[in-house]
Order: structure tokens, then sequence, then C-alpha cells
């Protein structure tokens, strides 16, 4: 009982200070705006073919956007020596983790939901009509992103060159989301029934299971020293 | 005792190289770049062991705080980035003739380039992280995750692609290779294996020298 | 409390702690001294279980605090430069959190109570962002209370506190001798802390060049000792 107390006060945290210090979420979904320029820029006025990137546009952004504000979810400890002080606490550190991990998701849900919604206007692509499928897509993808995103958030805070070994470190690591996710969302907007990518869904499932618990494993190993 | 390992190792690959190039007849359809294939496979199948080697190493460092289980993960780290790196460059100079170009996005090329890139992120942490004992826990973890990572990797590659032949070795069906091919590769796969644990032995005693210093 | 047996910690081939032995009870303070640089705050985290000595034994609260290192944290409660505070959350907000990552009770009352200690009531629901350095401090110590800390461990808690802060710690201090905690000081200066000292120890490289009871020396020897000692340090063997 207590672990999850712990868990759910570092969620709580995370998002108070969040709000008051509105650090992250502005810029982010700023970026977001950005990211929709950037893309059809990059591929140009024919409409057609930026619809048939949208699947890989979509997960490229919350990737990019998962850089940015995954690599960051530590940042906040490294004030007034707060990582020690975490550190002090007794009990099982991987409550710290799922905190931080519930947080990540949190903010990595609101990104993805600006995201979807920018699509689908700037884009002209129906994104309403599979969203259930979608949203289920998401969920799975997002939470296998932020499981490995949060482990190495917390490992490359201390280290130098932060900001370009973090991504360096998870991008690799991730492929098998990105694939599984943009294959499944490419499918679903073709109009196709779930139970065609259930084999993904499974896939994701399985593969979320796995970083989520080496993270709840290692996590006491990274938040030493 | 090592020597001796590298002697063997020697004489191994001499005899691999006599397998495959006199001893294997010569492919009826790829003609023989084929034969680059007694490189290509056992570099592979060592690329696996040394990373393999990277997990027993973290585990065995997290589990009991001993420096040597480092050496091993840091040693079979770097071998098998090297076993990668020859892996896709053997895979694709056999690919230009086979199939026109140095790279196709195939399942079993981009896995082992997933692959390649997970491991050297794993050699850029450990090059960025001075403390050694922090980079040992750090790099630990991540041995960790990337190892377990591997199979999720190949099957999520080899269903969003399927281009490449279909796995002769490592496939559940009996594999349908002339015999004196699958010999030829069996010499060149133990001959690499030595060469690998030459190499390990080797790194792995340099790096306890160095801690010493 | 403290039972330190030839703690080591060495960076390469940098010795930062070279050797030091030390044993404290229930109800004692001791003031560690020494110059920047002598390893104060390296020795002081290797007692709070932060860092791991490379050799040595550490016992905290009859706790083998190397092998369990958690059993030993629960009895710990540290005040660092930092205050472990975060800025964007109110004293009381702050104390909630800490109070329930130790796993605590942090019923309302419990919580005023801790912060009308250290005089904090007042802007209980203040954010942290807008306090004074001293004020900071004392929330830091008003979570140690909170969390019922038996060993008090201080990195240089007088710094950058006015005549009226430093009284406060002082009698703060007091107050928890009193009650039977154990404290160690770190500083390197001599405004403060030494009124409430049972024992004073001097650093210098790493070792222990002096633990001796403070009722034993007057300031002024205290002070010649410290020139000598640390002097004798940096002109090298």
């Amino acid at each position: 009982m207590t672990y999850a107390r712990r868990a759910w006060i570092i969620l709580w945290k995370d998002l108070l200070i969040e709000r008051r210090a509105k650090e992250h979420a502005n810029a982010l979904l700023f970026f977001c705006l950005l990211l929709l320029f950037l893309f059809q820029f990059a591929l140009g006025p024919d409409r057609e073919r930026l619809a048939a990137a949208v699947p890989g546009l979509l997960w490229l952004g919350f990737i990019l956007a998962g850089l940015l504000g995954l690599g960051r979810s530590f940042l906040g400890e490294r004030d007034n020596d707060c990582w020690e002080g975490l550190r002090l606490t007794p009990g099982d550190k991987s409550a710290i983790y799922l905190g931080k991990l519930a947080g990540n998701c949190v903010l990595m849900t609101a990104v993805e939901i600006i995201l979807v919604v920018l699509f689908g206007v700037f884009y002209d692509v129906d994104l309403w009509t599979p969203a259930a499928p979608l949203a289920l897509v998401l969920a799975v993808g997002t939470i296998g992103l932020a499981a490995v995103g949060t482990l190495f958030a917390a490992m490359t805070t201390q280290v130098r060159a932060r900001e370009l070994l973090f991504p360096v470190l998870l991008l690799p690591v991730q492929v098998p989301v990105l694939l599984a996710t943009v294959s499944a969302t490419q499918a679903l907007l073709l109009g196709q029934p779930l139970a065609d990518v259930a084999h993904w869904l499974k896939l994701l499932a399985g593969a979320d299971l796995v970083y989520v618990t080496i993270g709840i494993l290692t996590f006491e190993f990274v938040l030493e020293g | 005792m090592i020597r001796a390992l590298g002697w063997l190792a020697v004489l191994g690959l001499m005899a691999g190289l006599a397998a495959g190039f006199g001893y294997a007849p010569r492919e009826a359809v790829q003609g023989n770049v084929q034969r680059i294939m007694y490189l290509h496979v056992p570099a592979v199948l060592t690329a696996y062991l040394a990373f393999v080697l990277v997990l027993a190493g973290s585990i065995g460092y997290l589990a009991t705080r001993r420096s040597g289980w480092d050496r091993l993960a840091a040693a079979a780290g770097e071998i098998g980035v090297l076993f990668t790196g020859l892996t896709i460059v053997s895979g694709s100079i056999w690919g230009k003739p086979t199939w026109g170009t140095w790279w196709t996005w195939d399942a079993r090329l981009t896995s082992t380039a997933v692959l390649f890139c997970v491991y050297v992120g794993y050699l850029l942490l450990r090059s960025l992280i001075e403390d050694p004992e922090a980079r040992a826990r750090y790099a630990a973890v991540v041995g960790i995750l990337g190892a377990v990572n591997i199979p999720i990797v190949h099957f999520s590659v080899k269903w969003w692609r399927a281009l490449h032949q279909p796995s002769t070795i490592l496939g559940p069906e009996r594999s349908p290779i002339d015999p004196a091919i699958g010999l030829a590769l069996f010499v060149n796969w133990v001959a690499f294996t030595l060469l690998f644990a030459y190499f390990l032995s080797r790194r792995m005693e340099i790096a306890r020298l160095e801690e010493q210093t | 409390m403290i039972s330190a047996r030839e703690l080591r910690k060495t960076y390469g081939s940098n010795s930062v702690i070279d050797g030091v032995s030390l044993e404290l009870g229930a109800g004692q303070c001791l003031a560690l001294l020494g110059p920047n640089g002598a390893g104060k705050t390296t020795l002081l985290r290797i007692l709070a279980t932060l860092l791991r000595p490379t050799a040595g034994a550490l016992t905290i609260g009859g706790a083998d605090a190397l092998r369990e290192p958690e059993r030993a944290r629960a009895l710990i409660g540290m005040v660092a430069h930092g205050s472990h505070v975060y800025e964007e959350l109110t004293a009381r907000e702050n104390l909630r959190f800490w109070e329930t990552m130790r796993g605590g009770d942090t019923a309302a009352g419990r919580l005023d109570a801790a912060l009308a200690q250290v005089e904090l009531d007042g802007v209980a629901d203040e954010r942290v962002r807008t306090f004074s350095a001293g004020m900071k401090r004392r929330l830091g110590l008003a979570r140690v209370l909170l969390g019922q800390a038996r060993l008090l461990l201080l990195d240089e808690p007088f710094t950058g506190l006015d005549r009226r802060g430093r009284k406060w710690v002082n009698e703060f201090l007091l107050g928890f001798k009193a009650a039977g905690g154990a404290t160690v000081i770190a500083t390197h200066s001599f405004d403060g802390g030494l009124g409430v000292a049972d024992r004073v120890a001097i650093l210098g490289s790493g070792r222990l060049l002096m633990d001796r009871p403070a009722a034993d020396l007057s300031p002024e020897e205290l002070h010649r000792l410290y020139e000598s000692l640390t002097d004798s340090v940096e002109a090298g063997p």
C-alpha cells in the first residue's frame, strides 16, 4: 500500500509542478504545431502523398516529441539535491519509476491527442472513424515508448552529452514499437478491422510488459549513484 | 593458454578458408559470390553469442558487483559490434550482385542493423561515463534491455518485411543445404567462435590490467 | 549510533577518504571541521549511505549500512546544501511529498506541527521559490523532524544564514540532542555549531587529524590546533 502511495505522490508532484511552472506542456504543444509544418514542407503539396505517409508521420511526431519531453523527466530532480533526497527515501525505488512512468504517459497522451487532432484538421485525414482501435494502438505504443524513455532518462540525467545520448540509446530500442505501431495504424486508417492488427497489438503488449518489468527491476540500480 | 587459443583460431580460420573455397561446391544460382556466406553466417552467429555474453555479464555485475562481470560485458560488447559490422558489410557485398543493390530493408539485414545501433549506443554510453562503478551499472541496464529486445526486434522486423531468404540455419524447418556447404559452414563457424573466444580473453585481460593501474 | 571503521574512498588513484574511523552515540553531536576539499562532504555522504566506500565497515543504528542501506536510511535525516525542496511546491506540499515517500503519516496535524516547530507555519502555503536560504534550510529540518530521524547529518547548515538564522539552527540542534538524537555537522566555519557539539573532529586530506571532546578545548586552542594541523597537511609529507 505504501508502494502505491509513493508512486502516486510522485505522479501528483510532477503534475502539480507542471501545472504551475508549465515548463513542458506549452513548448511541446507548440513543437507539435511546428512539426505539422515541417512534415508538410518536407513532403510537398501533393495531398495523396501526404495522406499515404500519415501513419508514419504521426508516429514520427510522437517520437520526436517524446525525445524532447521524456528526456527531461528527471531534470526537476537536479535542483536542490532532490535526486539525493529520493535516493535517501527507504523502500522499493521502483515506485518512483512507476510514478514517473505514469506522469510521462499522461504527457505523451496529451501530445498525441493534440497531434491527432492537428493531423485530422490540417492534413484532412479521417482519424475519427477508426478512433477507438487507433486509441488502443496509441495506448500500447505510448507505454512502450515511455517505459524505456523513463528508464533511460533517469540514466542520462547524470551523464555528459545527455541530449545526444538519450536519443542514441532510445531510438534503436524503440524500432519494434515504431514498426508495430506504424503498421497497425496504417492498416486501421485503410479501414481494416481491429482483428487484422491483433498480432501487432500482441507484440506491443508483450514488449510493453518486458520493458516495464525491466524498468521496475533495474531502476534502483539507475537511481543509485 | 590464451596464446594457444589464438593459434587454434588461426588454424580454424585456415581450415575454414580451405573448406569454403576448396571443398565446398560452387553454388548453382548465385555463383562464387555465395561463398561470402561462410563469412557472413558465422559472423552473425558469433555476434549473437557476443550479445548473449553481454546479457550474462550485465546480470552478473548487477547481482554480484564484481568488476569481472563488467569486463566480460564490455569486451563482448565491443567484439559483438565488430562482428555485427562484419555481418552487415558482408551481407551488403553478398547482396549487390545477388539483389542488385547495396542495401535493402529486408528483415534480416534490418534486424542486424538495429542490433548494431543498439550496441554502438551501449559502447557510446560506456565511453561517456568516467566513474567505473556508475559506468558498469548503467551499461548493465542497457545491456540487459538491448539483449532482451533482440527477439522483439526480430519478430517485428520479420513481420514487417519478408524479402531475405527464409532462414535456412536458424529456421524451424530442416535446412535444405547441400551437406558439403553445411560442413564448410560448420568449420567456419567453429573457427569464428574460436577467434571470438581469443579476442574476448585478450580484451578482458587488457581491461583487467588497466584497472589495476 | 554510528560505528565507522577504516572507511576509504578512492576515485582511481585519488584517495579522497583515507582510513577514517569514528564512533558516535545517541544524544551526541559531532562537529566535523575541515577546509574545503578535505573530504567532509564525501564522508558525510558515505555516512548517509549515498556513497559506497571503497573499503571499510559502517554500522548505523545497529544495522550494517553497507549490506542493508535501507534499514540505515530509515533512521537518517540529511540536510545538505540543497535542502531537498521543490521550488514550485508550497512548504506544506513539500513536507507531504517527502513524508509520503518515507512511508509516514501525512495527517494535516502532523505537517502543521512540524512547520510550527521550524516557525514556517505562517508561510505554509507559499511556494518555496519565494523562500530565503534560511527558510529553505528550516524546511529541510522540518522534513527530517517529520521523518523521525534519529541521526541527523548536516552539511554546512550555517552557510548563508544571518545571526538570527544561525542562532535558530543552534537552538534547534540543542533540542534535537536533548530528545536523544545523534548529529554530525560538517562545517568549515567556526561561526556556528561548536556550541552544540560534544566532540570536535578535524578532517584533512581524507584523514581524521583529531577527534576530541569539545569540553577539552577552548575556542582559541581549537582555532590554533585547526590552523596547525591543516597547515601541516597542506605542506605535504
